[in-house]
């Protein structure tokens, strides 16, 4: 069946994904079973465009340090992090911090 | 975004207001904190820096260096909504540099002239070009793209300079933020550049001689935190890399520190605080084996270059000394843009023959064919 999530890359992120700043998805696994660790995986296989640019996304295993998370616009770090339990509907935003002011 | 309805779990509520849901923590603390309560917070702390420090004087005219960036846009957001509150009694105007960079600069401008109109304040706009006669694409097209960052820094400094003085102002305000200041502290040190290192700390500098001075009310401020007023309060800013290469050392000590704080989220208050407490011995000793006595206070006052080069003594310039060529304020002869801006003239003659055409937008040419070539 699958669960319906929005993915969102700000601050400039959206170079990963030939500049689309939003993605509606469908992750492939149960309400219940996916964490946001399958969120990340599902990102990299399928909504960065180039492979290349993982390395801009995840830095060991995880999303990279200045990549600011949040779940539903709340702080990841406040939602369990990567553990957090995916539910139908659940926004997640990647804002990178690393660009100039 | 539509709030979802779920029930809150105690632990989740905010731990100042005690009322609504904690929506983020705050990396100085790790307070959790609601919305509301982030922006009262948030707020008070810089109207907290700027009394403190003393910033600001009522009938002061202030220039805010805007960028169109998350720092510069959320710098213009704060001191308006504070000056208001607190009634700081000071002008507010937004002075924008255009370095002249196709595909990244215009971009960013058409955002700070959005945000001239949503804060009402004026808007001043100096180009590289018509300054130093050369924009930063000619500049890179020149003199490569390894080198950017170091011509665009000095000239900006001076641009900006040089833009409030045509605005007849005399304090310019930064959105440079808390890890901006921990990153060029860790870089001074990793660098053993221990001269700019004492500088680097501080809120409020001014040359000697420079009617000029220039604040940092973000110091203390996480750049998370920016970044969440900004998407929070949905301000409207740019965020695109600079079409030519970041410093790469620079961009390693961010990667270090960004890799620091996510264990450690106080290194970034810890290093800053270590970097206002440092005090630099005398270097007296290596000078005194070397050189007769009564030349020991000249030699005190030679200054070691980052690049571990020393300044040849010219005639005892002092700070406050102007650049014979511009009459740009300067601790040497001539002032630093003019040295750069001299050594590309040069080239400058042998680009033209050349029928080098592609000036404009080079950067953003190349991304385009790197684009291409997947």
């Amino acid at each position: 069946m699958g669960i319906k999530i929005k993915v969102e890359f700000l601050g400039g992120l959206d170079v990963i994904s030939s500049g689309v700043r939003e993605h509606k998805c469908i992750l492939p696994l149960e309400e219940g079973d996916a964490t946001l660790k399958d969120v990340i995986q599902f990102i990299t296989k399928n909504v960065i465009t180039d492979p290349k640019d993982i390395p801009v996304f995840i830095c060991d295993e995880t999303v990279r340090p200045g990549i600011l998370v949040l779940i539903n616009d709340t702080d990841w770090e406040l939602e369990g992090g990567e553990d957090y339990v995916v539910e139908s509907g659940d926004v997640f935003t990647f804002t990178s911090t690393l660009h100039g002011g | 975004m539509v709030e979802k309805q779920k029930k809150i779990k105690p632990g989740a509520l905010c731990e100042l207001c005690h009322g609504r849901k904690a929506v983020m923590k705050r990396p100085k603390n790790l307070q959790k904190l609601c919305k509301e309560c982030f922006y009262n917070v948030f707020e008070t702390e810089i109207h907290n820096t700027i009394v403190g420090h003393e910033l600001f004087k009522k009938g002061d005219r202030v220039a805010i260096g805007a960028s169109g960036g998350k720092d510069s846009t959320v710098l213009a957001a704060v001191l308006k909504t504070l000056n208001e509150r607190y009634n700081y009694g000071v002008e507010l105007v937004l002075l924008s540099i255009d370095e002249g960079i196709k595909g990244y600069r215009d971009d960013s401008l058409a955002t700070v002239k959005r945000n001239q109109k949503q804060y009402e304040m004026p808007l001043e706009i100096v180009s590289y070009k018509e300054l130093y006669d050369w924009s930063m694409d000619e500049i890179v097209s020149c003199a490569g793209i390894r080198s950017s960052c170091t011509y665009c820094g000095v000239l900006r400094r001076q641009a900006l300079d040089r833009g409030a003085a045509k605005l007849g102002i005399d304090h310019v305000v930064t959105g440079h933020n808390a890890d901006d200041v921990a990153e060029t502290v860790l870089m001074n040190i990793l660098r053993g550049d221990t001269a700019r290192l004492e500088s680097s700390c501080s809120i409020l500098t001014q040359s000697s001689g420079s009617p000029i001075k220039r604040s940092k009310p973000f110091k203390y401020t996480y750049q998370k935190e920016i970044v969440l007023y900004a998407h929070y309060k949905k301000l409207d800013y740019f965020s695109t890399e600079c079409s030519y290469a970041p410093e790469a050392f620079r961009g390693t000590a961010r990667e270090l520190l960004k890799s620091l704080e996510s264990i450690r989220p106080s290194c970034i208050m810890d290093i800053i605080y270590s970097g206002e407490h440092l005090v630099l011995g005398q270097k007296k000793k290596v000078t005194q084996q070397r050189k007769k006595p009564n030349k020991i206070k000249n030699d005190m006052e030679q200054e070691v270059r980052s690049d571990g080069s020393i300044k040849i003594k010219q005639n005892e310039t002092k700070d406050g000394n102007r650049c014979e060529k511009c009459g740009y304020i300067t601790s040497n002869r001539i002032c630093k843009a003019c040295l750069l801006l001299g050594g590309l003239e040069a080239n400058r003659a042998k680009l033209d023959i050349e029928g080098n055409t592609a000036v404009d937008g080079a950067a953003k040419l190349t991304r385009t064919l790197e684009k291409l070539a997947f």
